[in-house]
Parts: C-alpha cells; sequence; structure tokens
C-alpha cells in the first residue's frame, strides 16, 4: 500500500481520513482525538481572535501546524462574498494556501448553495488558492467545480452532524466516473462502517468532525474511524467479489466420502 | 485615537501601524491575518500601515471548525 498515495494540487497527504477541529470538550481532548486518527490534514475555522481575554488559548499551540497540514474552512457563509473574503484571510495568514470552500444555503440543513460556491470558487482560483469545494452530491455540480480548476471535490454524504452516513451511494459512484480528480467525503458520517463504505466505493479520502467529537468516547471514535477508512480503502484496492443471487460452494466437489 | 476592533470600539495610540496594534494587544502576527476597512492587510505591510481614527479592523486567526 506504499504507493497507494493521495495527491492533491501537488501536495501528499498521509492520511485518507481528515478530522475536523470542532465541537471538542477542550483543545486537549481535540489534541488527543486528531492523534488518535493518524490524520495528517485537520480543519479549521477563521474567526475573530479574542482580544479581551488574554488567556485564551490558540488552537494551534494544541495542534502543531508543522506536523499537520491545517485546512481553513469558510464555516459559516452565506454568500459568496463573504467565502471570499474569510478564504483569502485565511490564505493571508501565510500558513496554507488550501481552503475548504464552503457557501452555506439553508441554517437547518446546512447544505451548501452550489451557485454561490462556483461564484465563489471562480474568483479564489484565480487568486491561486487550492480550492477544495463542499458541495452537493450532485455530479453536475461536481463537474462544474472541477471543470473551473478546482484539484478535488467534497461532496456529502448528509447534513453536517446528522450521523446519517451515506445517504447516496449511488451519487458518489457517478461523481467519480465523471470526474478524474480525488473526492474527499465530506458531512453526515456517524460511524466506522460509513466511512469504510464510503472508501469502498471507492473514494479517496473521507472528511469528519461530529462523529469524533460528539460520540461518547472521541479518542476511541477517532481510532475506530482510522481503521474504517483502512480497511475500505484496503477492500477497494483488494478487488471484491461480485454480488450472486444464488450460491457457490466454498469447499471442493471432489473427494467427498461415499461419492 | 479610536477605532472599531472586531466590532468592538477600541482606545489605541495615535497612528499606530497594523504591526504596532498587534504588539499593543500582545498579539503574534504569524497565525494572524487582519482586514481594515474591509480590505485585506498583506502580512508584509504591517510595519508601515498606520490607522487613522475611526478605522475599522478585524484581526482574525484559526480556531476549531470542522
Amino acid at each position: 500500500m506504499t504507493d497507494d498515495k493521495l495527491i492533491i494540487a501537488g501536495i501528499e497527504f498521509q492520511s485518507r481520513l481528515w478530522v475536523g477541529t470542532g465541537k471538542y470538550k477542550d483543545f486537549a481532548e481535540t489534541k488527543k482525538a486528531i492523534e488518535a486518527s493518524g490524520t495528517d490534514v485537520v480543519t479549521v475555522s477563521v474567526r475573530r481572535v479574542n482580544i479581551i481575554d488574554k488567556s485564551k488559548e490558540n488552537l494551534l499551540d494544541y495542534i502543531d501546524p508543522r506536523k499537520y497540514k491545517i485546512l481553513p474552512n469558510t464555516a459559516g457563509c452565506f454568500t459568496a462574498k463573504d467565502a471570499i473574503r474569510t478564504a483569502m484571510l485565511a490564505a493571508e495568514a501565510g500558513i496554507t494556501k488550501l481552503v475548504k470552500l464552503e457557501v452555506i444555503g439553508d441554517q437547518k440543513t446546512l447544505f451548501p448553495d452550489n451557485e454561490a460556491t462556483l461564484e465563489a470558487a471562480r474568483t479564489l482560483l484565480k487568486e491561486g488558492l487550492i480550492v477544495l469545494p463542499y458541495v452537493s452530491d450532485d455530479p453536475i455540480m461536481a463537474k462544474k467545480l472541477v471543470d473551473l480548476g478546482c484539484p478535488a471535490v467534497m461532496p456529502l454524504a448528509a447534513p453536517i452532524g446528522s450521523g446519517l452516513g451515506i445517504r447516496n451511494p449511488y451519487n458518489l459512484r457517478i461523481i467519480m466516473e465523471s470526474v478524474k480528480v480525488p473526492i474527499i467525503v465530506d458531512a453526515g458520517v456517524g460511524t466506522a462502517s460509513d466511512v469504510a463504505l464510503a472508501m469502498e466505493l471507492g473514494c479517496d479520502a473521507v472528511l469528519l468532525n461530529t462523529a469524533i467529537a460528539g460520540a461518547k468516547d472521541p479518542i476511541a471514535m477517532a481510532e475506530a474511524m482510522k481503521y474504517g477508512v483502512l480497511a475500505g480503502r484496503l477492500a477497494y484496492m483488494a478487488g471484491r467479489i461480485p454480488k450472486k443471487l444464488y450460491a457457490t460452494a466454498s469447499s471442493p466437489i471432489e473427494g467427498l466420502i461415499g461419492s | 485615537m479610536t477605532i472599531t476592533l472586531n466590532g468592538e470600539k477600541k482606545s489605541v495610540p495615535d497612528a499606530v501601524t497594523v504591526l504596532g496594534l498587534l504588539e499593543f494587544l500582545k498579539i503574534q502576527q504569524q497565525r494572524v491575518a487582519v482586514e481594515l476597512n474591509m480590505e485585506i492587510v498583506k502580512k508584509d505591510t504591517y510595519p508601515t500601515t498606520a490607522l487613522k481614527d475611526g478605522d475599522s479592523v478585524e484581526i482574525v486567526s484559526f480556531m476549531g471548525g470542522g
């Protein structure tokens, strides 16, 4: 498996499990969960610095940007303009040119506003950012984003934080056939079998946050997710047997006593 | 002079530069990005960009998120 590399825009990623840093009890738990997951990619949000409370700790004191690839998101943005502003600010911090572009269309579902996502992606790609767009599991939209120049796409499995898992594996398979860039399933996974399924379908990576942070034991779930992704990827590469209606015996017919 | 900093009015030294403001606030410049009156300030101009009374400044960094 050593030559099964995940490369996006010339960047080599060691792990096919990407993990968010939100919703944990505290930074110490965040750090432990990230370590247990074995990931080398973490997402972060872009927010105002706390001016008043100087004692407030910094996430990057716990998650070392030299050890992990930082993937800033544009979470909380409902317009292309806000997403562009947030992404450009993230890039100016000087740590990375990667951005997970999210332009949200609806508070309840947190589904992406695909039209605004396209518009923001167009601008950010021109500015030289490496845009990884969060998109609905729509092959047409995925292709439009890739045609613009996005080096990967991030279709949702289900609404963010819903834990519903891969609601439409068929769409994900169609996306894989429609675009020639890595596909990172993002949002909505709930447990290890969900990520294994995504990887068995042939997806290149899975990004999740709530499934780990919201689990009863986040550290254990992070480890479970690590194995889920590894198992799913290995199974995909191994080439599964076809599904059949009837049985085919596993034991030989020859040499049966009494025959 | 008074500027609006992250949405709140704040008293800062007259004609302070962006770099000076960060130092005044004891904020390390490596992990932040700064916006002045809705325009992103390039990091290499922090020492030379001076603020005026009434300016609006946003200082952001990376927080937890999915």
